[in-house]
């Protein structure tokens, strides 16, 4: 069954038609380019293709295009205010080595950047692990991840984003 | 994936009416077991029919007596809610260690029930608390809901529109998580009912199951010692990859222990 589907996309309004079971990130990826959104696992558990649905992190490769229908994504690529301004959570996985090969990365700033704002800005250790259970990263054992959003979830606050 | 017919009703009667008229119908509340079943081509609905929409599946009422959910409430709601976790603390901590942080932004404690898979965790609260569950038609009892692997008391064509819990003098869950999937290898929640102890297990059998042994210790003495040395059987248990039947039956008793400890 080929649906219309329109949605706002990192702050640009999109359409296309799609089947009823296009995923969004296939359309995401397939319909927009917007190739900053991977498929890992392709089954929930990685979390390499988490973006934000009206505000929420969500897994784009469990959720259908049509149930975004009117809704606000943001993904990796939207969260730069340029190409030499990175989001203070990008500039912080950067400044800490919170990323090797960087495959999960994208999924893992965008779970990162929902977290801080569910507490507020106020994360410890123990809050951030918890909160990546849904993030794998086969690279750094983690740790300079939980740095970065630490870090991350500061520099969001003293820029007030 | 097969390919289907989408459909986003706005009220319960048009979301019945949709169902009535598929061919083969399946109902998407959050879409955390329906979707990856749809894509390894376990399910071949004609339709489906996307419950988002019907505003009044969503919410969480609270009272003197207990805590009422919508059917279509994320867990992330439940685990948020400063009221849930004033009425009745174990079931917030429950719903806020379901699955990961973006499962519990999508999953719905509707659709966790309507599925009873035989690892979820929302079958052990409600059969530990003895919730009811509401449906366009009637009412359900926790103790009369849960079949078999998968298996409700739910008809075709019957929709949970919300599920009541009554407020406990103290309840705890521990589960002993899968590390990968987060899914309960087992867990037990223990409660204090107005009507005596309850002891439901989850992750164990082909779907939640009470222990009366152990509710009957617990009546006698609260405490973890009268729970330590009662063995559910092994025969009849899930066994898999993860661990064989001996294994859970052994978690079973250790879960209980906590959770009873936990309680206080």
């Amino acid at each position: 069954m080929t649906m219309s589907v329109s949605m706002t996309v990192n702050g640009k309004t999109v359409s296309g038609n799609v089947e009823a079971r296009t995923l969004l990130v296939q359309f995401l990826r397939e319909h927009l380019g917007l190739t900053g959104t991977h498929v890992g696992c392709d089954t929930s558990q990685c979390g390499a293709c988490v973006v934000h649905v009206d505000g929420i992190s969500v897994k784009s490769c469990t959720l259908l295009a049509v149930q975004a229908e009117g809704a606000k994504v943001t993904t990796i690529e939207g969260l730069a205010k340029s190409a030499e301004e990175l989001h203070p959570m990008q500039e912080a996985f950067r400044e800490n080595h919170g990323l090797q090969c960087g495959f999960c990365t994208p999924g893992m700033v965008m779970s990162a950047i929902d977290l801080v704002k569910r507490h507020n800005y106020q994360l410890d250790e123990e809050t951030v692990r918890h909160g990546l259970e849904g993030n794998l990263c086969r690279c750094t054992g983690y740790h300079n991840i939980v740095k970065s959003i630490i870090a991350g979830a500061a520099a969001m606050k003293a820029a007030g984003v | 994936m097969y390919d289907f017919a989408y459909h986003k009703p706005k009220s319960m009667a048009d979301a019945l009416a949709a169902l009535k008229k598929a061919a083969d119908g399946k109902l998407l509340a959050g879409g955390m077991t329906l979707i990856p079943t749809l894509k390894q081509r376990l399910a071949q609905p004609s339709d489906v029919i996307d419950l988002a929409a019907i505003g009044e599946l969503r919410g969480i009422k609270v009272d003197g007596n207990g805590v009422t959910v919508g059917a279509m409430t994320k867990h992330a709601e439940v685990a948020a809610s400063a009221d849930v976790a004033k009425a009745i603390p174990a079931l917030a901590k429950l719903a806020a260690n379901i699955g990961d942080g973006q499962v519990r932004n999508r999953g719905t404690i509707g659709g966790s029930l309507a599925n009873s898979d035989p690892a979820a965790d929302y079958p052990a609260a409600v059969l530990g608390l003895g919730a009811t569950i509401t449906t366009n038609e009637r009412t359900i009892a926790a103790d009369d809901f849960f079949k078999g692997l998968f298996e409700t008391a739910l008809k075709e064509g019957e929709i949970i529109t919300s599920v009541t819990f009554p407020k406990p003098a103290k309840a705890a869950y521990m589960k002993f998580p899968n590390p990968a999937s987060r899914y309960a290898m087992v867990g037990v929640f223990v409660a204090q009912t107005s009507s005596g102890p309850r002891v439901a297990v989850t992750g164990a059998g082909p779907c939640a199951f009470r222990v009366k042994a152990m509710e009957d210790a617990l009546a006698k003495n609260w405490s973890a010692d009268a729970v330590a040395g009662i063995k559910v059987p092994a025969n009849g248990l899930n066994g898999d990859i993860h661990g064989s039947p001996e294994y859970r039956a052994h978690l079973v008793t250790v879960m209980a222990k906590r959770a009873v400890a936990a309680a206080g």
